[in-house]
């Protein structure tokens, strides 16, 4: 309750910014929790690793930032970063929307081993600046290289999920992603290797329903929601109004689906203690 | 005339066609037993299954079941599943890999049940331990997608060893209705995102996503079941024959491969 105490103060200092002699502060300073309405400066919150300093919201990553959170500095090698998303299908708008998303990232995931905690570990973190982290063929196809270089080198994999389902412009295609995967995933499991799944806001869809149940221990952000078929897609299909905190992963942690709830501060050193648990690193 | 994708569509949601429980009248008979339950929570009546005789064979076949009068479709939840209908299957899965008897499995459903309790249930998760579970199978699995093959909730009986899709049956990752109203904000464009989508029988052939495209079996038309079930008891008796890396190697490899020519471009 310190903490909160803490940034009180500041927070009703910066909700009322008429009633105070601040300092002039440039607009891209500050930015706004979505979830509590604070403003919040941006240095503040970066240094809070990206989550509101007033209510816990965790803000989305980048694969960057997630990245720079997980990974040992400067230990990530990226694998496949050649791999590129392209319209398969011939499907209409999709390579407008492709040009636009790499505008913002370069996949939907990405891939490769690091160090955690002087652990070597394969990693694959998906990206919601890409098509919301959209599986499509590629997306399905790095997760599965990962997967079955871990296998082939006996290392123990990191998945961070973030994904809005599917990537409906590569039709049927996007749906195999889930059979390919989970059978990289299957291997991998069969051969004793360790599978951390780390759920981050929001994990929905075909990711939901393959490799991000898949996982040995399977963690997620506070307040994350895990969903096959999302919120919107019950209300309007089966017209049901729905519980509380539906579908949080704090939800699906009481429903007994996922082994825990991480903060953000905590997320690196739990999934240490877990490699090192299950003798990654030649700690055995 | 040739028919339309969306067509196609409309012909594999025709609610006088065959269903599920039919096709295994017809090809199992007399010999059909029915097993339920999912030894977890409930019988989920959207999945029918059980063991029957193909010719001197013993076969599991786990059907998705979308009734064929009203009465039955509410019965049936209209074909979808909740998480115990697809551990039912799992189970009747793991039950066949123990006697080494090939599973048949006869998908159609316009998806998962999207609901509540079937969230609460996991339905994320029932469906990706099916796909993890039917890879490594140690026994032959043939799926025919016998009309609607609605997205993950199709997927999670047809990690085959072969799937094939009867002339006008249908199989996507959404929806036609469901892909136009997100990406167009119009339901009504559905026949262009049917289109686009590619999801005919023929399209995933040409995409070789599937290994077969079947002729839809009349249900006064006994020579076409017949041909069907020889066709499907060569595939087991060609599938049996391997050893089970050989079987579990192709089945990895068939997944493995799909999309990736498109890779290198």
């Amino acid at each position: 309750m310190d903490l909160f105490s803490f940034v009180k103060p500041k927070n009703e200092l910066e909700s009322s910014p008429d009633k105070v002699n601040k300092p002039f502060i440039p607009e891209e300073m500050w930015v706004k929790c979505p979830k509590c309405n604070a403003l919040l400066l941006t240095t503040d919150m970066e240094e809070n690793l990206h989550v509101c300093t007033h209510c816990d919201h965790h803000f989305r990553l980048s694969a960057k930032q997630r990245l720079e959170l997980l990974a040992d500095r400067s230990s990530f090698v990226e694998h496949d970063a050649d791999l590129t998303s392209s319209n398969i299908l011939d499907f209409p708008g999709y390579d407008k929307k492709l040009e636009k998303a790499r505008q913002n990232a370069n996949e939907s995931v990405t891939c490769g081993e690091c160090t955690m905690g002087g652990i070597k570990t394969v990693i694959c973190v998906m990206d919601p600046d890409f098509m919301m982290g959209s599986m499509g063929t590629v997306t399905g196809e790095k997760i599965t290289r990962a997967f079955e270089y871990a296998t082939a080198h006996a290392l123990p994999i990191v998945v961070c999920t973030v994904s809005g389902g599917a990537r409906m412009q590569e039709g049927i295609l996007s749906l195999m992603q889930m059979a390919k995967t989970s059978g990289a995933v299957k291997r991998h499991s069969d051969a004793g290797l360790l599978y951390i799944t780390i759920l981050t806001d929001p994990t929905t869809g075909g990711v939901t329903a393959s490799f991000a149940m898949e996982g040995d221990i399977i963690l997620a952000e506070p307040n994350t929601l895990v969903a096959f078929a999302g919120p919107r897609v019950i209300e309007q299909t089966m017209r049901q109004k729905l519980p509380k905190d539906f579908q949080t992963s704090e939800f699906v942690l009481q429903k007994g689906f996922i082994d825990a709830v991480v903060p953000r501060s905590a997320l690196k050193s739990t999934v240490v203690k877990l490699l090192k648990m299950h003798g990654c690193g030649g700690e055995r | 005339m040739a028919m339309t994708p969306y067509e196609k569509v409309m012909a594999a949601r025709d609610s006088k066609k065959l269903t599920a429980v039919d096709y295994i009248a017809h090809i199992f008979g007399e010999s059909f037993v029915e097993l339920h339950g999912d030894r977890r929570f409930s019988d989920d009546h959207a999945i029918v299954g059980g063991i029957g005789m193909l010719y001197d064979m013993p076969i599991t076949v786990i059907g998705i079941e979308k009734g064929r009068n009203t009465k039955e479709r509410m019965d049936r939840n209209f074909g979808q599943a909740h998480p115990e209908g697809y551990r039912k299957a799992l189970r009747l899965m793991k039950q066949a890999e123990k006697f080494r008897r090939p599973v048949l499995c006869l998908v159609d459903t316009s998806g998962a049940y999207p609901g509540i309790g079937a969230e609460e249930r996991g339905q994320g998760l029932a469906i990706a331990e099916n796909l993890m579970e039917m890879m490594t199978l140690k026994t032959p699995v043939l799926s025919i997608l016998i009309g609607e093959g609605g997205s993950g909730g199709a997927l999670a009986l047809a990690v085959a060893d072969e799937v094939w899709m009867f002339e006008n049956s249908v199989y996507s990752v959404i929806s036609p209705e469901g892909c136009a109203s997100i990406l167009w904000k119009d339901s009504s464009k559905a026949p262009q995102a049917a289109a686009a989508l590619k999801m005919t029988a023929q399209d995933l052939f040409e995409l070789q996503v599937i290994e077969r495209i079947i002729r839809q079996p009349k249900a006064e038309d006994a020579a076409m079941f017949e041909s069907l079930k020889l066709l499907v008891a060569r595939t087991f008796e060609k599938n049996l024959a391997l050893t089970t890396e050989e079987l579990l190697d192709n089945r990895y490899n068939r997944f493995r491969k799909i999309g990736t020519k498109h890779l290198d471009k």
